[in-house]
């Protein structure tokens, strides 16, 4: 497996992170927020499986959870950043009354807005998004910070438990672009076709 | 035929049937008390998965999830959650992708709180501003051809597709005055 590593902050590096979550993922959905989480799964390998959002800011968790109700069989790996999350606070409280056993919502958390300037967010300032999604009926929600805890997490987010939630510390850096295809209306069907086959474009 | 006295009570009967017909497998919603007696409807069926959102633009989050995974949803709101939703609706919008919304009118027809009307009377007007196609019903008759229309705008052409439901069919909250 890919090395998960560690940048010389001595936090997580991120775009290992995401490619050690991903590896052999077999039949799982994944939606990456707005910014940075979408050039970390598009990094990972740009896949039909992989829904990379351009907007739509606050909206990643809630749309796992509409895909996940959908597709009860397959597990659905949100992936997003701490400022995204945080827009769509309420949304860990509208998971946790469905707790979907194949949802997991993973927060790659800089501490910062990277996309804007890397203007601080509220977790530089203490705030716990685990503590916050444990109190809102995640049950399963964790702090991840070591190799070992992001290897627990990986087979946690297989293993269709959930739901699940990890504010994952990582490094700060601003790493070079990887961009997925921008046209919005191929990332859906392409998708679809992933999940419903070709039946999908006639629903 | 149904009776005009009929469809002045059994106009949220109608447009629970008309879900089902279009094979709705997922409600979201903020409740509103025009919509409590569809909310109800939809909660005692097991085929249904109702979810209560904390703010309305969740769903329409939700009904994008629910859409990549196969599924059709439909997204219950009063007109003040319009206002909520404005960013959301660019999702629908790039991605090409059915929203049909179903929107009880408040500050509208005989309003009594005055923190109804700024988004009461702009909700047309800001739903279309998003590229939503919007149809208004009036009159209980008008209720269910005009969901209808909604549902299949939203699920045929692949949009963001809304009723407004008038307080004149609702009838206006008084708080007893």
């Amino acid at each position: 497996m890919a090395k998960i590593e560690r940048a010389a902050s001595g936090r997580l590096e991120r775009r290992s992170v995401v490619r050690a979550l991903l590896e052999d993922r077999g039949e799982m959905l994944v939606i990456g927020g707005l910014g940075a989480p979408a050039w970390d799964i598009t990094a990972a390998g740009d896949d039909p499986r992989n829904l990379p959002l351009w907007g739509g800011m606050g909206g990643a968790a809630v749309m796992g959870l509409g895909l996940a109700l959908a597709q009860p069989s397959r597990p659905v790996l949100v992936i997003t950043g701490d400022g995204e999350m945080l827009m769509g606070i309420g949304s860990l409280a509208t998971i946790a009354t469905k707790q979907p056993r194949n949802l997991s919502v993973v927060v790659l958390d800089n501490e910062h807005y990277g996309e804007t300037g890397m203007q601080e967010t509220a977790t530089r300032h203490g705030v716990d998004l685990a503590g916050m999604a444990r109190a809102a009926g995640i049950a399963d929600s964790r702090r991840v910070e070591t190799e070992a805890e992001v290897l627990a997490l990986r087979e946690a987010i297989r293993a269709g438990q959930g739901p699940l939630f990890a504010q994952v510390k990582i490094d700060a850096a601003t790493l070079p672009l990887v961009l997925p295809p921008r046209e919005a209306s191929i990332l859906q069907a392409r998708m679809r076709e992933a999940i419903l086959g070709p039946a999908a474009h006639l629903q | 035929m149904q009776s005009a006295t009929d469809a002045a009570t059994d106009w949220p009967d109608q447009i629970y049937a008309l879900l089902k017909e279009h094979g709705i497998r997922q409600v979201a919603l903020v409740p509103d008390a025009g919509h409590s007696r569809l909310i109800k409807r939809c909660l005692a069926d097991n085929d249904m998965k109702v979810v209560t959102l904390t703010t309305e633009e969740e769903g329409i989050a939700m009904l994008f999830g629910a859409w990549l995974g196969g599924e059709k949803g439909v997204l219950l709101m009063q007109s003040s959650g319009v206002g909520n939703c404005i960013n959301m609706l660019s999702v629908p919008i790039a991605h090409r992708t059915p929203c049909p919304m179903l929107v009880t009118m408040r500050g509208d027809y005989g309003e009594f709180n005055p923190f109804q009307v700024p988004m009461g009377n702009a909700t047309q007007a800001v739903l279309e501003a998003m590229g939503t196609l919007v149809k208004r019903a009036d009159t209980p008759e008008d209720v269910a051809p005009t969901v209808n229309a909604t549902l299949r705008l939203a699920f045929n052409t692949y949009r963001p597709t809304a009723t407004l439901i008038g307080q004149r069919v609702l009838g206006a909250k008084t708080f007893g005055k």
